[in-house]
């Protein structure tokens, strides 16, 4: 059990992701630590990569930024050796497969231990190819986090009982993004979650708005909130950290 | 250890979001049940032979053969096919399966057009609802295929993220479909992708080996020395390769596009310069950088375009069953034109890749010896781009 757990501990958890060297390593720092002091529980960092398949076109645009400032795999490991020295939240990395095995998974998760990183979210790496992955996660105490999506249905509780961390609740079909209205039936998904697991679920995917972070941290332990922080990073660059710690406050004073 | 499921010896897998695992496991079931069904096979049976035009020829290679000096060569026609190319095999087997699962609307990914205007043609045939994914480049340099692909009544959507090309139009093809399940096939255009993607893709392509196997038996009473197919994600290689390989006696060859050279960044030859990896869905191998990030791949071929490989044929290269070679733009291009003036046949800029490298092969090989290349596609759609090349200004569009 990592530090993930604390992050669920002192009631509704807001999760926030930001993407790593989006635009500048100085900014993502800035960022996360505006995040952080603004009531964020949990940072998901995102490792930038080529060919984000699970992303739509706000975050697309963000690993794109962030690789063409020179950001790499290396450089982030010494960003989180830097960071952690000032936030003291539950991290994650968020990014794909190949970014992973191509490092590495021994080495890139014996990292992860190292410098404070509690998960791990792959999107591309469902329950069945998880096992590759998973072994060395647990050896080194990182949580690999489980998603369960609108189309799991049969697959739920499977998913659930070996779910370690927290459990990613995809709120609608399709990529990331904002979205005006989610349509999922969540109730009945987090009901079966529930049966299975006494691990904490949270929701993600198309949450933007403080009504949108009371009614979904309502129906489960926390929400996840990625293209519309990401979208101030787009917009503001170097001066986004004050707004994204706004933008966190807000969003956490609805919960 | 991992997921044992659709594996080739450690390539393939199922790496895909959670959102879209259930209409994979479906997928695979109704494959594996419809395979074995008589009347979806006469029906697949019916479409290959009265729409497509199947069997296609084995053509003896006549002056080819003499001009080369050496082993004697066969061109298996693929570029006969309805639509012009070796794709409509796969297209049709996928579409009736994804009719009989009840889907009405078929996506895909294309790069060169080619898959693009068979799934097109397909979805008119069964009355279905149809959409292309094509990077925005890939529009400009085989824009009469995007054209065919309209006047099919199908949707071209350009793709303008990453390199704009076929890699870029697959992920697109993957987030549409994540967002559209119940109703959507996502009708993918070689042996690559998920699980069962590589296997339906490479059962629904062996028809032209399994022809090869027995026209040639006709023809000469034996088996052929070596099978010649030009590889992208490499689904005419597949189909060339697959019912010949446990005939240990025949060499099969993989002709990659090495672009500008397997030494430079301008290069698309996945098994000649990439390294393993994770990605569409697969574990194979990936041109990539030291952080798994994935390359910008170059060739001229537009359809050869790609930074991955299907994952049998990085099991048959890992084996050592199969073989795989680089050909730069340079040597296709001039097998395009080698090819269309020695034996009036114009084959498509991908097969130019596998014609080259005959063109090497051949004569080092003893008379009695016998090559079979597969022409996968018809040149047609190349000639704009390759007049260019050339700086030939017969076809003055604006481009």
């Amino acid at each position: 059990m990592s530090k993930i757990k604390n992050a669920f501990s002192g009631g509704k958890a807001f999760i926030a992701f930001i993407t790593c060297g989006d635009p500048d390593l100085e900014t993502t720092k800035e960022a996360v630590k505006a995040a952080a002091s603004n009531g964020a529980d949990l940072i998901e960092l995102g490792i930038p990569f080529s060919d984000p398949t699970a992303e739509g076109p706000v975050i697309q645009g963000a690993n794109l930024r962030a690789l063409n400032g020179g950001v790499t795999t290396d450089k982030i490991f010494d960003f989180v050796v830097d960071l952690r020295k000032e936030v003291s939240v539950p991290m994650v990395f968020m990014t794909y497969a190949n970014v992973v095995y191509s490092y590495g998974a021994e080495e890139f998760i014996g990292k992860c231990r190292e410098i404070g990183i509690d998960g791990l979210i792959l999107p591309d790496l469902p329950f069945e190819e998880k096992e590759e992955f998973n072994d060395i996660c647990v050896k080194n105490n990182v949580d690999l986090i489980s998603l369960i999506a609108p189309t799991s249905e049969n697959r739920i509780s499977m998913i659930a009982k070996e779910a370690s961390g927290f459990i990613y609740i995809v709120s609608s079909l399709g990529v990331t993004g904002t979205r005006s209205s989610i349509t999922t039936d969540l109730d009945s998904i987090i009901e079966l979650v529930r049966k299975s697991t006494d691990t904490p679920c949270a929701i993600g995917f198309g949450i933007s708005t403080p009504e949108q972070a009371a009614k979904f941290s309502a129906k489960a332990d926390g929400v996840i909130v990625g293209s519309a922080i990401i979208k101030l990073l787009e917009k503001y660059g170097k001066e986004a950290p004050k707004y994204v710690g706004e933008y966190v406050h807000s969003m956490k004073a609805a919960m | 250890m991992t997921n044992a499921k659709g594996r080739f010896g450690i390539h393939g897998g199922q790496y895909i979001p959670e959102t879209l695992m259930n209409a994979v496991i479906q997928l695979e079931e109704a494959y594996n049940h419809y395979k074995e069904d008589p009347e979806f096979n006469r029906e697949l049976t019916e479409l290959l032979n009265e729409y497509a035009g199947r069997p296609s020829r084995l053509y003896y290679a006549e002056k080819m053969t003499k001009d080369l000096g050496g082993a004697k060569i066969y061109l298996k026609r693929e570029d006969l096919n309805h639509t012009g190319s070796h794709k409509i095999n796969n297209v049709l087997g996928q579409a009736l399966l994804a009719k009989k699962m009840g889907k009405t609307r078929l996506i895909a990914e294309t790069g060169a057009g080619q898959h693009g205007v068979a799934t097109a043609t397909a979805a008119a045939l069964m009355g279905m609802e149809c959409v292309v994914y094509m990077g925005e480049e890939d529009t400009k340099r085989q824009a009469l295929n995007v054209y065919k692909m309209k006047l099919l009544g199908a949707t071209v959507i350009p793709v303008t993220t990453g390199t704009a090309t076929l890699k870029d139009a697959v992920s697109e093809a993957m987030r549409e479909w994540t967002s559209r399940i119940d109703d959507t096939h996502y009708c993918l255009g070689s042996v690559m992708g998920p699980h069962p993607f590589p296997t339906i893709v490479r059962d629904l392509q062996a028809v032209i080996s399994k022809e090869i196997k027995a026209q040639l038996q006709e023809k000469e009473g034996r088996l052929p020395d070596a099978v010649i197919a030009c590889v992208g994600g490499g689904s005419n290689a597949m189909g060339s390769f697959y019912n010949f390989i446990e005939d240990k006696s025949v060499r099969l060859i993989g002709c990659e596009a090495a672009g500008r050279g397997i030494d430079t960044f301008e290069t698309a030859a996945t098994i000649n310069t990439g390294k393993l990896g994770i990605f569409h869905g697969m574990k194979s191998y990936f041109c990539q950088d030291k952080y798994g990030q994935i390359a910008p791949v170059y060739s001229i071929s537009a359809g050869l375009d790609y930074p991955g490989i299907g994952p049998e044929h990085a099991f048959l290269h890992d084996s050592g069953r199969a073989e795989y070679v680089a050909i730069t733009d340079d040597e296709a291009v001039n097998a395009f034109e080698y090819l269309s003036r020695i034996e009036g046949i114009i084959p498509a800029i991908e097969s130019s890749h596998a014609v080259a490298y005959a063109m090497k092969l051949a004569p080092t090989m003893d008379k009695d010896k016998i090559i079979v290349i597969t022409i996968s596609g018809r040149g047609d759609k190349d000639c704009a781009a390759i007049a260019r090349y050339r700086g030939d200004k017969t076809i003055s569009d604006n481009e």
